[in-house]
This record gives C-alpha cells, sequence and structure tokens, in this order.
C-alpha cells in the first residue's frame, strides 16, 4: 500500500518537474531528490570557503591599491556565496553546523580546483579568468534548476560573480602587456590552470555516476561535457586577444564540429586530487579547521552575551 | 628636519599619518579574510578593510597631488621605507585572537570617529569633504567592534579572559595616538587639524563607557606608555607588514599591474 | 574539539528594503546570536552593494508558513471571484477613472 503510495508521488513529482515546475522547500519530494541536493549544495558551499584561501593567499601581496580592494572584494563575496549556498541547503532541513562537521571530518568533498597552490601574482589573474569563467557556465546552468531555493542562490551568485571573471583577465591583460618576466609569469599561470579549470565541470558523462539521476531531475540541465565543450568554446578566442595559449597541442578549432577539438584529461591526477592526494589538501583542510576551532570561543562568547541580555532574542 | 617646515610638507605629512593609518590597519584586517570565526563575521571584518583602504587611496592620492612630485598613491604605498611611514603605532600591531583584533578596532575606530568628527570642519575642503564621507564608515566600524567587545567582555569567563589580556597588551600604544608635533600645531593654527587633546577627551569616555559595560578593567593611567609614530619610529611589526606588503612593485620597479 | 557543542548560532531571516517607499522583500538567510548582530550581518551579507536602505530580521522559528497541503484550501477559493477586479466592471465610454 504505502509502496503504490510513493510510487504516485514520484510519478507526480517528476511530472511536475518534466511540465518545468521549480520544487519549493517544503513540497513533497523523492527522499532520494533531498538527498542529492543536500550533497551537491553543500559541496558547492564548502568550495566557496575553501575557494577564499588560495587567492586570500595574495590579498597582503596584491601590487597595488586598487587590485588589493579588488581582491578583497571578490575573496569576500566567496564567503558570501558560501553563506548563500548553505542557507539554501538548510532549507532542505540540513543544519549548517551538521555540513561543516561533516565537511571538516574530511567526509565532505569540495572543488579539487583549490587543491592547487597560488604561486605568483598572475595565479590571481588565471583564477579569476578560468577558474570563475568555469564556475559561472556551471552555475548559469544551476540558476535554471529544478529546486527553487538554489536557483535563487545560483542567480543572485552569477550577477557578483560576472565581475570576478572579468578582473581576472583585466589582471592577465595588463600582464601581458608588461615587461618580459610579467608576460612569463601570466602564460605560466595559465599553463597550470588550464587543466584543473576543465577537471571543474566534473568527469566525462561517461564516468559520472550521479548525472543522469539529476538530469532526470532537471538539477543538472547539461551534461558535463557539454559545459566543458562551451566552456573551451568561449575561453579559447579570449586567450588568443591577448596572447596567451594553453598547453594543450591537440586544442584546434573543428570547422565541422563547430567546436574546438581539445586533448586528453588527466582524470587520474582529478580523482587522486578530489580523493585528497593533491598539492594543497592538507593546508586547505587544516586552515579551515583552525578557523573553526580558534572561532568556537568567540561563538559561544556571543550566546552567553544573548543569553544574559533577552531582550536582544 | 628643517626641510620639512614649508606648510605644504606640513599638510603633506599629516595626510601620510591618516593615510597611512587606514592603510596599515585595512592589511591587517585583511589578513582575517578566510580564517574568520564565523563566515558571517569574515565578511564583516573584510568589509571594514574594504572602507580602510578606500580611506588610504583618497589620503594618498591626496597626499601625492599635495607633494606634486609626481608619486602616485601606490607610489606612495609600496616605495617608502618603514621610517618614512607615520601609521599610528596602534595599527601595525599584529591581529591576534579575535579579541585582540576586536580591541584594537575599538580603540583606532574610536579614534577615527572624533578626529574625524572635528575634521568635518577643516579649513581644507578636501580633507573635510574626505572627513564626512569616512564618518559614516567609522560610525558603523564603531559600533561593530564595540558591540563585539561588549560580548566578549561580558560572554564567558574564557571570552572576558582574553578580552582583559587584549586591552591590557593593546592599552600602551593608545597615546600615540593624539600625540601633537609641530606639524600637528601648525595645522592646527591654520584650522586644518584639531586639538588632538579635545579628541583624547571624547575617546577616553567612550572607551571607559564600553569597558565598563564590558566589565573590563580600564588600565592604570600610570601605565607605560609607547609613542614615535609622528616620527616614523615604528615597533617591530610594521617592517615584515611593509615587505609583505610591497614585495611585487619593488621586485619589478615601474612595472605596472 | 567535539562537534556535539560547536555552535554556529542561530538562524534568521533577512527581509530588505531596496528603495524608500517599496515594500520589503525576503533577502535571504544568516547565522547571528542576537539581534543587534543579525542586523550588523544582514547589512555586511545582503547590502554590501547598495541593496537596501532598511533591513528588517526574523529569527527563522517565528515564521510560520502555509504547507504545500494546504495550496488547494488557502488558494484556490479566490481564483473564481472576478468581482474583486475593477476589470469586472463596465463603466459608461468615455468616464474617466
Amino acid at each position: 500500500m504505502k509502496n503504490t503510495d510513493t510510487a504516485g508521488l514520484e510519478k507526480e513529482f517528476q511530472d511536475r518537474i518534466d511540465r518545468g515546475e521549480i520544487i519549493e522547500p517544503k513540497d513533497w519530494m523523492p527522499e532520494r531528490y533531498r538527498k542529492q541536493l543536500i550533497r551537491m549544495m553543500s559541496q558547492h558551499a564548502h568550495s566557496e570557503v575553501v575557494g577564499m584561501l588560495p587567492e586570500g593567499n595574495w590579498i597582503t601581496r596584491a601590487p597595488s591599491l586598487r587590485r588589493k580592494a579588488v581582491l578583497l572584494a571578490k575573496v569576500q563575496d566567496e564567503a558570501g556565496h558560501g553563506l548563500y549556498i548553505y542557507s539554501a541547503a538548510e532549507t532542505l532541513g540540513a543544519d549548517r553546523k551538521d555540513l561543516l562537521a561533516e565537511f571538516l571530518s574530511g567526509r565532505a568533498k569540495y572543488s579539487s580546483i583549490f587543491n592547487y597552490p597560488t604561486l605568483t601574482w598572475a595565479d590571481m589573474g588565471a583564477i579569476g579568468w578560468l577558474v570563475d569563467g568555469a564556475a559561472i557556465i556551471n552555475q548559469t546552468a544551476l540558476a535554471k534548476c529544478s529546486y527553487g531555493p538554489y536557483a535563487r542562490a545560483m542567480i543572485r551568485i552569477c550577477k557578483e560573480e560576472n565581475f570576478h571573471h572579468k578582473q581576472g583577465y583585466e589582471i592577465l591583460s595588463t600582464l601581458m602587456k608588461g615587461s618580459l618576466p610579467q608576460r612569463a609569469m601570466a602564460q605560466d599561470a595559465v599553463n597550470r590552470w588550464w587543466w584543473p579549470s576543465l577537471m571543474m565541470f566534473g568527469p566525462q558523462d561517461a564516468n559520472s555516476p550521479n548525472s543522469e539521476e539529476l538530469l532526470r531531475w532537471k538539477v543538472k540541465k547539461y551534461s558535463n561535457d557539454e559545459l566543458r565543450q562551451r566552456f573551451i568554446d568561449r575561453t579559447v578566442p579570449q586567450a588568443e586577444h591577448i596572447g596567451l595559449s594553453f598547453p594543450d597541442p591537440l586544442l584546434k578549432w573543428n570547422e565541422k564540429r563547430r567546436h574546438y577539438d581539445f586533448g586528453k584529461i588527466n582524470w587520474e591526477e582529478f580523482f587522486n586530487v578530489i580523493n585528497g592526494r593533491g598539492p594543497c589538501n592538507r593546508e586547505r583542510m587544516k586552515a579551515r579547521k583552525k578557523a573553526d576551532e580558534d572561532g568556537l570561543w568567540v561563538r559561544l562568547a556571543a550566546e552567553a552575551y544573548a543569553a544574559k541580555h533577552p531582550n536582544l532574542n | 628636519m628643517s626641510s620639512k617646515n614649508k606648510p605644504g610638507n606640513d599638510l603633506f605629512l599629516y595626510l601620510l599619518r591618516l593615510g597611512d593609518t587606514s592603510l596599515v590597519l585595512s592589511h591587517r584586517l585583511a589578513e582575517w579574510c578566510g580564517h574568520g570565526p564565523i563566515l558571517e563575521e569574515d565578511i564583516a571584518m573584510t568589509n571594514i578593510s574594504l572602507d580602510l583602504i578606500g580611506q588610504a587611496r583618497i589620503l594618498l592620492g591626496y597626499a601625492s597631488r599635495v607633494e606634486g612630485k609626481g608619486r602616485s598613491e601606490d607610489d606612495l604605498a609600496y616605495l617608502r621605507e618603514e621610517r618614512a611611514f607615520y601609521n599610528v603605532l596602534l595599527a601595525e600591531q599584529p591581529n591576534g585572537d579575535f579579541a585582540c583584533t576586536m580591541v584594537r578596532q575599538l580603540f583606532i575606530s574610536s579614534y577615527q570617529f572624533f578626529l574625524f568628527e572635528a575634521l568635518q570642519k577643516s579649513a581644507d575642503e578636501t580633507i573635510a569633504a574626505f572627513a564626512a564621507k569616512s564618518l559614516k564608515e567609522v560610525t558603523y566600524h564603531l559600533r561593530h567592534s564595540s558591540e563585539w567587545v561588549l560580548r566578549l567582555g561580558d560572554g564567558t569567563a574564557e571570552s572576558r579572559e582574553k578580552t582583559v589580556q587584549a586591552v591590557n597588551e593593546l592599552w600602551m600604544y593608545t597615546r600615540d595616538l593624539f600625540d601633537m608635533d609641530s606639524v600637528d600645531r601648525n595645522l592646527l593654527t591654520a584650522g586644518i587639524a584639531p586639538d588632538m587633546n579635545l579628541v583624547k577627551e571624547k575617546w577616553e569616555q567612550k572607551i571607559t563607557g564600553v569597558l565598563k559595560e564590558s566589565t573590563i578593567p580600564v588600565p592604570p593611567s600610570d601605565a607605560w606608555m609607547a609613542s614615535g609614530s609622528r616620527e616614523g619610529k615604528h615597533t617591530e611589526h610594521l617592517g615584515y607588514l611593509l615587505a609583505e606588503m610591497q614585495i611585487l612593485p619593488r621586485t619589478y620597479p615601474g612595472a605596472s599591474w | 574539539m567535539s562537534t556535539t557543542e560547536n555552535t554556529q548560532w542561530k538562524l534568521w531571516e533577512v527581509f530588505t528594503q531596496p528603495k524608500q517607499g517599496e515594500p520589503y522583500e525576503h533577502a535571504g538567510s544568516l547565522r547571528a546570536p542576537d539581534k543587534e548582530i543579525a542586523l550588523q550581518n544582514a547589512r555586511d551579507v545582503y547590502a554590501r552593494r547598495n541593496e537596501a536602505v532598511s533591513i528588517w530580521v526574523v529569527p527563522s522559528e517565528c515564521i510560520a508558513a502555509t504547507s504545500p497541503a494546504d495550496s488547494g484550501s488557502f488558494f484556490d477559493p479566490a481564483n473564481d471571484k472576478v468581482y474583486r477586479h475593477p476589470t469586472f466592471y463596465k463603466t459608461p465610454e468615455g468616464v474617466k477613472f
């Protein structure tokens, strides 16, 4: 009896999705939809928060006051984006505290891109242009996803993230107009960030275990490979425009496909980094754990104060 | 220092003092970015840091025009050495824990609040306009840091202890905020800068009030006090801060970024 | 540090007024220990791009909401009351309203 009920509800749910309806927090949804969304959103939120670290690394060394203000505002936005997405995940009954505990214990994942080191100032350009460029393509797709709060968070984030992308490109194009060492710095950064950026779209469709279900639920609207191709097609001409190249001898316009062809991605590296075997995984986790532990007495103090002053509640 | 006696030079030095204080404090707060006690507070400290860097740009930009030697705001920020920086000593003190950062912020925001309030009436129109704009920012910084010192002081036993310690450690740098030398006196006579003794009185009243409400004892009036920022004599911390901040423009002389 | 004693503060809903005279809109939520910090955090999180001239914060637990099961009985009955809308009424031609 119960089984047929659930089956009926599930069918109705799928029909709503197929009609393009948006699911809101209190609507009935399959438990697996809820779980998958919490997983995706919390990974996304953790990524935003960890994403503050590689760029935060250069705020105090930004080479002009203008650049410093811009970078600071950008990293601040990432904290905001993490916050928006945690809030969206909380509408599904998850608690930020529990999501953070999952993350700090190493059980929850975050985007592998932030486990690469930022070695020079040009990395700020490469991250803004490539990493944020890839993120925008992912997030623009998510802004149309079937879960209302997630979609709305993405709309807000995409609006804010556009400046991130542009400031990155501006950093690189300024370097490319500069001295020989500056141009070399820019090219080196792009060489290091290109392949990891392509990995940001996730494994190839054939190896992406969650994709089929997420596409059916319209949580994802496009496959990993489609979005990756879109990113490459958009980015290559931008690189050419300022005289940068990508470290891929197979990267070439294919007139027949009307797309760029590109070389093979090193998926072994991707899975290694995702699973904790990347250059900065340890530092990133250590930094976030330290912030949480060092902040605990502050959070407790504020709660103790609020308990003493009921008029503040 | 007799070559520095021209009135334009007084104004230039005065602008550096104000601008360097905002710049150096902004730098310190930016060090928190990504490491704050909770996401919301991370965002709040960054906002304050951004206000301060905005202030620094206005002040150093004006200083560069007053000097008239073609040094840009960035040249002033990135190519001066420790002894040519004039920020107050308190601004360069390391972040320490969150209590230390909030107490430092309370002390400096309160100082900036009463200083900028007075500077709104400066005979120098650019300074007056700057003060009016920045006073709004600083009013918020003061509210933010006062509310936090209240919570930390009157929160848990642990937070109270850390706050008492922070006040005791930073107190010795508070007289330096109000020291006056010939630059201050000349600009006071010209109606450009206020009498720092009056600023100090208001500051003491405000800080005593916040500390009392936070159950934190006010350090004794005979406590030893550091000074020297007016002459560019700093604590050892500033050199490291500048080394980090200035590395790129110094490594690539003349480069554009 | 055990996670049971950890805290991320309580949840608040933030409403912002984009311009004077306009209605307040739900901007999002955040964590804060009390209403003063909730207001400050709301200002820093949801109004740092000039999005608001005024802010309300409400503890999330204080908000009551209709559930999807209510939607039939709450909202459908309003479907057929066309007489509540001005277009329902005929007026002589040439009269201005």
